[in-house]
């Protein structure tokens, strides 16, 4: 239905990322547009507010260069995104174009990039435990198919090996479906950047990959796009192809900066610490898209990387990625001067769908039981190490002595874990018990009698 | 006919229209699709409106038509174990049209119109009735559906009929007006009742640090505010099962689609403890999730509130959970900042009271039109931002609600679960309650509850101590008041959601675990006095057979067991007599 639309030279105003144009026929909301130079260069961008006084355009790439007598071009049509079995293994730009030289892709169809909600009635639950061979992320915070589970964490902390880890050892034990990895980079380095493709061509995993890079001297505003792209070539691969997709985006951070930058420009009212009032909306049609559809093979796992500014839990872009995401793995600057890897704060991470995803059949029955009793001791241990530091050993009663050795010994033996050591989900759940077992049985007060008799290396009975 | 206009400009949600002049809040048809959507401000000429579904695409010059009503609830047979989004559209429905993901320009009507159901006449031929006055049943499920004389409409019934009717069709008239099974009630208006009464009766939810330390009755309202993963959502599911309402309307405003679908799998499977029916039967869901409209998320709240009021009219006790209110707030903010209205205090608008206020003003405990008692309960959740209790949502809440229970991340942390911090929340209902809990439950309910708190009380302020000189330090008498109140925490406040025997402890139960712990308390004083050290008393097996009793199918016999054995276990320690 796209007719040959005409061009604007109706360019009134130009600020930050927004381009303002005049004495336009009816525009639609959202509708894609091209803003040409007069030397011919073009840049793509979206209309955010169309009225029949001016139409506002946002611009992805960036206004840097636009002047007044740019035309201006509307498209008629959304942003598509065109999208095909042959995308895997390919690199593109941030804005979907390919940059690993390779030819052009033959679309097998164009999908809205803003992609649409999944109907709830049409979800089917979450409940295939993934055994990442992360100790503290199987046993403790464990990862399902169709979860969104991100990582928060702060600069200079290893995040980037976390996930990359994770990507590499992920599977679900007993089968053996199609699974693809969907990575977008959003202004990242190109350092960073280099460290995950050295990674997924040294595992063979680019072959099963599909990577968008918009990196830290690409236009900020693309950065709006890049994680549609990649959301909408997951979806295309998990409910058209039936493939298992482990998406991962990096950095919402500085996506979240890309849309005060937006907010800004339009003059808008600013929600907490001027980010935009509807940025917990904004992400969530970003992190909703993950998850699994009844009747369909294929899932999407999301795992988004953040960087807390000023290792911040309660700033804006952690605070309302938490209240969307299903739980969050934090990595700790202390954990990782102690010099642990991977450096996982377990206390303060959470998957609330692990529940759905262990027990009898899934893991094993004494998981929630084992994990429940660790996460408690482990927490009044580390309590009793502000205590320790004032008064002193000595002062501390023997059971607590017990609690303070407990926590040193679960940093030291689960926590730490080698870059390329896959435990399985019985080796952490035993080292698990391992642990608890040096507590005083009265204390374990999260543990069926019946767990302890049949798991606990004093009491079970041997077989 | 209805008026025709056209856009003049859309921006996100918010559509401008001119060369119409609606009434304030008509529900308008926006573009050639005929959008569904609501006038939220006339400004002169212009009308400006939210749309409740995507406005991609949406173009200046394209029609809109205004169809003279307010936004209405459809209110008969048929609602309980619905799924519907904010504007009552059923979910099913929707996926049958749509497919898999939520497109647009589908309207649905809230109720099944084909489905004929058996109704059975109350009243009779030349009774005099008002609006309210019921005439006949309908069975809903288990649950009598009662049904209304609409508001507007009274006189004497000139005929009613016993048979299977559709709701449209007419089951009765009055003064020659035809009664149908359906009601149309605009959500943003209260339904009328006769009179408030003080709520004085319990909402038993089977969790017992509500029930026991901050209970909330039947037609209070109470809000748990919370960072993110503290269990606001686990509370408000855990209420929406245990809890003895007769009917439960849920609505998941702004939240998770895989929360709805937790819901959805496991509610048609659960037993209500007191029918022994699947709990999807008791339940009205709504899930506007927050990747939906925004401004069907604001509708969603007065959708569900309407659906709570309409069987209260009945003589029902219903518990309305709305997960998240922040998320409502939001969606306020969201479509005012939208409007460029000046803002109040973090770009919230400045009614943002006020819509708080008049939403949990419709709750409470009321003598019905019909003369029969109902009620509405309403537990809100509040989501703070950067959990800072002080943000606008949650301090313009807490102005209001009665009841509040309060989530604390340090308690998450440590797994203490529900994470209801005991110093900082509070019931202002207790008082009321307290006459209830000793007729229904035990004369000294009320007293032990009070010895619990103040142990942990004293517990708080000695663990202050115990940070400066560490516990080896205290005098016996005090470590024992920690133990006890450790035992307090862990066996009575920590409860187990997930737990097949510990996610429900009906109150009996709570009372008895209660009553051992003060036992114990009672006994190890003695002991203490009589030079038995405190690590031997710990070290009873009695005591930690009461911290396991809860994970036990036998759980009765076993708390029996140990109040058995209890005085005999520390008789056998001995110490100078
Ligand atoms: N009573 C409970 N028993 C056991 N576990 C619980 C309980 N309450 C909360 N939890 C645990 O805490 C997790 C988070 O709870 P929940 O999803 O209710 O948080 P929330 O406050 O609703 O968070 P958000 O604001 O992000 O929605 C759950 O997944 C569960 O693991
Ligand atoms: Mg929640």
């Amino acid at each position: 239905m796209s007719i040959v639309s005409k061009e604007y030279r109706t360019i009134s105003q130009i600020a930050g990322p927004l381009v303002f144009v005049e004495k336009t026929e009816p525009v639609g909301y959202n509708e894609l547009a091209t803003v040409t130079m007069p030397d011919g260069t073009q840049k793509r961008g979206q209309v955010l507010d169309t009225s029949g006084k001016y139409v506002v355009i946002q611009v992805f790439e960036g206004t840097a260069g636009v002047e007044r007598a740019a035309g201006v071009k509307f498209l008629g049509e959304t942003m598509k995104m065109p999208v095909s079995r042959d995308m895997l293994g390919r690199i593109l730009d941030g804005a979907g174009d390919p940059i690993d030289g390779g030819p052009a892709i033959t679309p097998e169809d164009r999908l809205d990039i803003n992609g649409a909600a999944i109907n709830p009635w049409a979800r089917d639950e979450p409940k295939e435990f993934i055994q990442t061979g992360i100790s503290t992320i199987d046993g403790m915070n464990t990862l399902v198919r169709g979860q969104k589970l991100p990582i928060f964490s702060g600069s200079g902390l290893p995040h980037n090996d976390i996930a990359l880890q994770i990507a590499r050892q992920a599977k679900v034990r007993g089968s053996n479906e199609e699974f693809a990895v969907v990575f977008a980079a959003m202004g990242i380095t190109a350092e960073e950047a280099q460290y995950f493709m050295n990674d997924f061509e040294r595992t063979g995993a680019l072959k099963r990959a599909v990577v968008f890079m918009n990196l830290a001297d690409d236009p900020a505003i693309e950065r709006i796009i890049t994680p549609r792209l990649a959301l909408t070539t997951a979806e295309y691969l998990a409910f058209e192809l039936d493939m298992h997709v482990l998406v991962i985006l990096t950095d919402i951070t500085n996506y979240c900066e890309a849309l005060r930058q937006i907010g800004a420009a339009r003059e808008e009212v600013p929600g907490r610490r001027g980010y935009p009032g509807y940025m917990y909306t904004d992400l969530a049609t970003l992190y909703e898209r993950a998850g699994r559809i009844k009747g369909k093979k294929g899932s999407i796992t999301q795992i988004p990387i953040l960087t807390m500014p000023g290792d911040d839990i309660t700033h804006p872009i952690p605070d309302l990625t938490g209240y969307i995401t299903e739980g969050q793995i934090v990595a700790s600057r202390e954990i990782h001067r102690a010099g642990i890897v991977p450096p996982i704060n377990v206390g303060a991470s959470l998957s609330r769908l692990m529940n759905a995803g262990i027990g009898p059949g899934l893991t094993r029955e004494d998981h929630k039981a084992v994990s429940d009793q660790c996460y408690a001791a482990y927490a009044e241990g580390r309590d009793l190490r502000g205590l320790v530091a004032i008064v002193g050993k000595e002062s501390l009663s023997e059971r607590d002595r017990k609690f303070l050795d407990f926590a040193d010994a679960f940093e030291n033996r689960f926590v730490r874990q080698g870059r390329d050591e896959d435990r399985d989900i019985e080796t952490t759940l035993d080292l698990a018990w391992d642990l608890v077992s040096m507590l005083p049985v009265n204390q374990l007060s999260r543990i069926d009698r019946k767990y302890i008799e049949k798991y606990h290396p004093a009491y079970k009975k041997s077989e | 006919m209805a008026k025709q206009g056209e856009i003049y400009r859309v921006a996100g949600p918010v559509v401008t229209a001119i060369g119409i002049s609606p009434k304030m809040y008509d529900i308008m048809q926006v573009g050639e699709e005929g959008l569904m959507g609501e006038v939220i401000k006339i400004d002169g000429d212009k009308t400006i409106i939210q749309v409740y579904e995507e406005t991609s695409g949406l173009k200046p010059g394209e029609k809109v038509i205004d169809t003279a009503q307010p936004l209405v609830a459809e209110l008969g047979p048929g609602l309980l174990s619905s799924v519907y989004d904010g504007i009552q559209r059923p979910l099913p429905v929707l996926m049958k049209s749509m497919g898999d993901f939520i497109k647009r320009g589908v309207s649905a009507p809230g109720l099944d119109h084909t489905k004929k159901w058996h109704f059975t006449p109350t009243a009779k031929k030349g009774d005099q009735v008002v609006p309210g006055s019921i005439i006949g049943t309908v069975m809903e499920f288990n649950i009598v559906h009662k049904i209304m004389i609409p508001p507007g409409i009274s006189g004497t019934l000139d005929s009613i009929t016993e048979g299977d009717f559709t709701v449209d069709e007419t089951i009765a008239t009055v003064g020659g007006k035809k009664i149908t099974m359906l009601q149309k009630w605009p959500v943003r208006s209260g339904r009328p009742f006769e009179k408030k009464l003080l709520p004085d009766i319990p909402l038993v939810t089977g969790q017992r640090v509500l029930d026991t330390m901050f209970p909330l009755p039947m037609g209070g309202t109470g809000a748990i505010p919370g960072a993110f993963g503290t269990g606001k959502t686990v509370t408000q599911q855990q209420l929406a099962k245990w809890s003895d309402a007769e009917i439960v309307v849920y609505i998941g405003c702004g939240e998770r689609g895989n929360e709805m679908t937790e819901v959805l799998a496991t509610f048609p499977e659960l037993e209500d403890p007191k029918t022994g029916e699947p709990l999807m039967q008791r339940t009205v869901l709504i899930a506007n999730t927050s990747n939906m409209p925004v401004a069907a998320r604001e509708a969603s709240v007065y959708t569900g509130m309407t659906i709570a009021e309409y069987y209260r009219d009945m003589g029902y006790n219903v518990s309305l959970m709305a997960d998240s209110t922040s998320r409502w707030a939001e969606a306020m903010r969201e479509i005012s900042s939208r409007l460029e209205e000046m803002p109040g205090e973090e770009g919230y608008p400045a009614y943002l009271a006020a819509r708080l206020s008049e939403f949990y003003e419709r709750s409470g405990r009321v003598v019905a039109l019909s003369g029969g008692l109902g009620s509405v309960s309403v537990i809100g959740a509040v989501s703070p931002q950067g959990s800072d209790f002080s943000e606008p949502v949650t301090q313009n809440t807490l102005r209001i609600v009665r009841v509040f229970w309060a989530l604390d991340s340090k308690l998450r942390e440590r797994r203490h679960f529900p994470a209801i911090n005991w110093l900082t929340s509070y019931s202002l209902y207790t008082g009321n309650l307290d006459a209830w809990y000793k007729a229904n439950v035990a004369e000294d309910f009320p007293a032990l509850r009070q010895w619990a708190m103040e142990v942990l009380q004293k517990e708080a302020e000695l663990q202050e101590i115990v940070q400066l000189v560490g516990s080896d330090a205290l005098p016996d008498e005090q470590k024992m008041v920690l133990e006890v109140a450790r035992m307090i925490r862990e066996i009575f406040l920590q409860q187990n959601a997930y737990h097949k025997v510990d996610t429900y402890c009906p109150l009996p139960r709570q009372y008895k675990f209660m009553k051992l712990i003060r036992q114990f308390s009672d006994l190890s004083n003695r002991a203490v006095e009589s030079d038995v050290s405190v690590d031997s008393i710990v070290e009873l097996p009695v005591r930690n057979r009461l911290a396991k009793a809860k994970y036990e199918e036998n759980i009765d016999q076993e708390l029996d067991a140990v109040g058995k054995e209890m005085a005999g276990q520390f008789e056998s320690l001995g110490g100078k007599a």
